[in-house]
């Protein structure tokens, strides 16, 4: 593999030397600085992205504040509009949205017709009750809406659909697969095979589309249920033909290739990955047994660190190396500091200001506006200026 | 470089081999073209030398197949990737990540290259193909052009000694293509990159070709030699080489330059067999005159050709067969029609041509309803195709879609009829008899073969029979030709004319000029989604460098489209 490796880069270098030769115009405008690794201008590591838009997420799940949560949405929402590249997946928020929304409807709809334990006394409506047999009780159909059973649901609601907001502005930023390059090369074949399981959802869309439109001019109407059952066949067929034609694209351009590595490298890789997983089942088992605190945190580190010392040795035998890595780089502190930031600080407000974080139904209180966190969660903008803005599309 | 010794693949199942015998060399630095009717194991060929015959498709390779020493037998595909790079028929498939830039890197990146190896080739291979503008693209949003430019691009970087292409120009357009064969060219006469490379539209490619191997039929051995050698005698053969064997010159002439220098003689008996009978445009219709009658009408019919009574069993409720009135589209903004207006009368042939994205098959879907126009009418024999319930619509119109199989649900030929007949509650067998008259040949095909099974041309006739069962006045086509071979194309062309002979308008769009010369009354060129040209077949491509065929270049200033009218008008000259 070694001298294989050096013997094609001996020719190549010629080769890319002719290349040059060929094309001396347009090649000095575009000439690399060798040997150097330059991320691209205009990305941050998508690490970053991910790490700041789970502490908003995390924040979110510290507080039912109606007003913080709005808070909250908008300024992952203005991040998201300032700085979302212009791609096909950067689209994938407004689905998330609308899934937040749907989220939010479908507690509201349950807290209205499953009716709650709250004890409320602004009655709003009273529903029609169904009544359920005995081995039914405790759950309630119908009956009296009240003013504070609603509030508890928005809030609730509104909780988890910041959540899910959060989550597409991950998805939005920085795709999943931009993520997965980051992975240890050990994990990269994984990974790869993650890639084409998440490619594999939007393409059959595209064919269950596809496929009712033909439907259409076969003269059967296209819409319906039974429509998307007879598609069904064919369009399973046509993605188990597209995936094996995507393993056959992948396999000739070299994916899967291995490296010999010496046994004992190889049994080594395989005592330390073994060995460190059984580590971290011990280690759980004892952190969650009563009897076990003692030797629970110890076990679980020592066995993390030998799983990721195996990973890492099990990278030598792929020969893969990457193209242009993602580089961690100040920008990337400052955008993962600023939503740290914000988890913390609403972390710290839930303990100090439960009131407030945490405004109460019974009795019925309007939200206040708890000004320290308000204040915190602006700084989950600071990503909106500091990184610099997506490229135009050409 | 390439070498085959005496081999022969079997595929699990198959009692016979596909191909066998082969045994052949393609020497270093030199473009070998891979030609032949379809099913002759063309593709088996080509993937056995990358290793994925019969590594990942199974099957039984006997002989030896080597790619720069490597033996297939004991090399897998992956470990043969740094010498061979190898593009299927479907650029989509090929793609493992999402951008450009990516994409270009990720062969390099499989085989371990070093980092500002890596980044200096990629840099390379963008300037060398012309993508430096589209590198942090989506793959997904680029034109079918720029994929298939970057599919090669992707194996192009980790420097393979040999080059592996099934089909590249196929699915583009005819400036697409002629990029893409640059690029190839380029490879060829600079880096000295070997390339072996199979492709139906020889027209396109053959000038390109140092030695071309011909598997004449299935189960025949494989032929080497010079093109023309190979031309002479070939079963496929691109225009050029149909009028060079008619006019009877050799060495065949094979560009359209050379033969051009041969043609001032058949340029003179053309003209006097064409001033001997009538001057003028009537030269074109005399050639044909059935089809070509209503492009140029001659003066027995009316004026007025929508008078013409349609032969069709049921004529359409409006003299047109279809009227599109200021039709305008708005999707991505790279996909929209702006302000079409076009008229169809039963009978005539009309090809949409144009760039790959430029709103030919937007502008299909909206005729049979898929699309609702944004503003403009559209109305397909007194119908609005989006208001119409599927199940009437198909007795006004019918599109066989890109790829015919998305028309075909059933598991069998028998059943597929069967469901048609149903669907268009015409009489049981009408799908059947529909078929067997599109395609003869048809009648070997057992009844209970999986769609799947049958050949491009075979899959496209039942698609068709499928189609045309509804007894659609109006009927549509978009990309009909792609991966037919010669025989295929003729019968298609064959059931085409007779088709807008019984009063069917016929609509395809295609990339296709030789196919569109042949049968096209009318020729409409669409660019970014409006009209810029329309007319007579003559007229519009002979007048565009990129879409007219090779026989009206060859001959031009005359206006003859295809080598059968030239034949035609020799051979009534000679009688009278």
């Amino acid at each position: 593999m070694v001298d294989a490796s050096a013997r094609s880069c001996g020719q190549s270098c010629r080769r890319a030397a002719r290349v040059g030769a060929t094309a001396p115009r347009r090649r000095g405008q575009a000439k690399p600085t060798p040997a150097q690794h330059q991320p691209r201008p205009t990305t941050l590591h998508p690490g970053a992205w991910w790490l700041w838009s789970l502490s908003l997420g995390i924040a979110a799940t510290r507080t039912t504040n109606p007003l913080l949560l709005t808070l909250l949405i908008v300024t992952s929402a203005y991040v998201v509009a300032a700085r979302r590249p212009h791609t096909p997946w950067a689209r994938s928020y407004s689905a998330f949205v609308k899934l937040a929304l749907a989220v939010l409807l479908i507690r509201l709809t349950f807290a209205v017709t499953l009716g709650s334990p709250l004890p409320g006394t602004h009655t709003l409506v009273t529903l029609p009750e169904v009544p359920l047999p005995d081995w039914a009780q405790g759950i309630r159909l119908g009956g009296k809406v009240t003013a504070e059973t609603l509030t508890f649901a928005f809030y609730d609601g509104l909780k988890l659909a910041t959540l899910l907001i959060c989550v597409g502005a991950a998805n939005a930023l920085a795709s999943p697969t931009r993520l997965l390059k980051s992975l240890p090369g050990a994990l990269y074949e994984m990974g790869v095979a993650v890639v084409v399981a998440l490619t594999f959802a939007p393409n059959l869309i595209a064919d269950v589309q596809r496929l009712r439109a033909a439907r259409r001019l076969r003269g059967r109407p296209d819409s319906g249920l039974r429509g998307l059952l007879q598609v069904g066949l064919p369009v399973l067929e046509g993605a188990l033909e597209r995936s094996v034609a995507l393993a056959a694209a992948m396999d000739a351009r070299g994916y899967g290739r291995t490296a010999d590595v010496p046994p004992h490298v190889r049994r080594t890789t395989t005592t330390l990955t073994l060995g460190g997983l059984l580590g971290v089942c011990a280690g759980t088992y004892g952190l969650l047994t009563a009897e076990g605190g003692t030797y629970g945190i110890p076990v679980l580190l020592a066995g993390v660190t030998a799983a990721l010392a195996g990973l890492r040795l099990g990278g030598r035998r792929t020969p893969r190396t990457r193209y242009r890595p993602d580089l961690w780089g100040a920008r990337a502190w400052l955008v993962t500091a600023s939503g740290a930031a914000v988890a913390a600080a609403l972390a710290i407000a839930a303990v100090r200001d439960p009131a407030a974080l945490h405004p109460t139904v019974i009795p019925l209180t309007a939200p206040t506006f708890p000004l320290y966190p308000a204040a915190a969660i602006l700084l989950g903008l600071l990503p909106a200026f500091v990184t610099p803005p997506p490229e135009e599309p050409s | 470089m390439i070498r085959f010794e005496d081999v022969s693949v079997t595929y699990d199942g198959a009692t016979e081999p596909t191909v066998q015998g082969i045994d052949f060399e393609v020497p270093e630095g030199e473009l070998v073209l891979l030609v032949g009717p379809s099913g002759t194991g063309k593709s088996t060929i080509l993937n056995s030398v990358s290793g994925l015959v019969p590594h990942f498709t199974g099957g039984t390779l006997r002989g030896r197949v080597t790619v720069a020493g490597r033996d297939t037998r004991t090399h897998k595909p992956r470990e043969l990737a740094d010498v061979v790079g190898t593009v299927g028929q479907d650029p989509i498939s090929h793609f493992v990540t999402d951008t450009v830039e990516d994409e270009l890197a990720y062969g390099m990146e499989s085989l371990g290259l070093p980092p500002d190896v890596m980044r200096r080739r990629v840099e390379e291979t963008l300037d060398l193909l012309g993508l430096t503008d589209l590198r942090a693209r989506p793959i997904s949003t680029l034109s079918g052009g720029q994929q298939q430019r970057v599919a090669i691009g992707s194996v192009l970087t980790p420097h393979p000694q040999a080059l592996i292409l099934d089909e590249p120009t196929s699915a583009l357009d005819p400036a697409a293509a002629e990029e893409v064969l640059a690029v190839l060219q380029r490879l060829v006469h600079d880096l000295g990159t070997t390339i072996l490379m199979a492709e139906h539209r020889l027209e396109r490619v053959i000038q390109y070709a140092d030695q071309i191997a011909l598997l004449p039929a299935q189960r025949e051995p494989l032929r080497l030699g010079t093109p023309a050698e190979i031309m002479a005698e070939s079963p496929v053969y691109p225009p050029v080489v149909d009028l060079g064997r008619m006019a009877g010159w050799s060495p065949l002439p094979l560009t359209v330059r050379d033969a051009r220098r041969r043609a001032s003689g058949l340029r003179q008996r053309l003209a006097q067999a064409a001033g001997s009978r009538a001057a003028g445009a009537a030269r074109v219709g005399a050639a044909a005159p059935r089809k070509r009658g209503q492009a140029t009408p001659a003066p027995a019919q009316p004026p007025r050709r929508w008078f013409r009574k349609p032969t069709s069993a049921t004529p359409p409720p409006s003299p047109h067969a279809a009227e599109v009135q200021a039709l305008t589209i708005h999707r991505t903004p790279t996909r929209a029609l702006t302000s079409i207006t076009l008229t169809l009368t039963p009978g005539e042939t009309l090809a949409l041509m144009g760039r790959n994205g430029a709103g030919k098959s937007t502008l299909l879907n909206t005729l049979v309803g898929l699309i609702p126009p944004t503003s403009g009418t559209v109305r397909t024999g007194g119908a609005v195709p989006h208001r119409t319930p599927p199940r009437d619509l198909i007795r006004h119109v019918g599109l066989v879609p890109q790829e015919p199989r998305d028309l075909l649900y059933a598991d069998t030929v028998a059943a597929e009829c069967a469901a048609a007949d149903a669907d268009a509650s015409a009489a049981p067998g009408t799908c059947r008899t529909l078929l067997t008259d599109l395609l003869p040949g048809m009648t070997d095909v057992p009844d209970d073969t999986h769609p799947r099974d049958l050949s491009e041309g075979q899959r496209l006739a039942l698609a068709l029979a499928v189609v045309l069962t509804a007894r659609p006045p109006l009927l549509l086509l978009d990309e009909p030709t792609r991966g037919l071979d010669y025989a295929a194309k003729a019968r298609l062309a064959t059931a085409l004319k007779n088709l807008a002979a019984e009063g069917h308008a016929i609509v395809l769009a295609t990339h296709d000029v030789e196919l569109a010369a042949e049968i096209a009354d009318r020729v409409v060129l669409l660019a970014d989604g409006e009209i810029i040209a329309d007319g007579p077949a003559a007229d519009v491509v002979v007048a565009s460098p990129s879409f007219a065929p090779q026989v009206s270049k060859i001959l031009a200033p005359q206006k003859w489209l295809t080598v059968a009218q030239v034949k035609d008008a020799l051979g009534s000259s000679g009688r009278s």
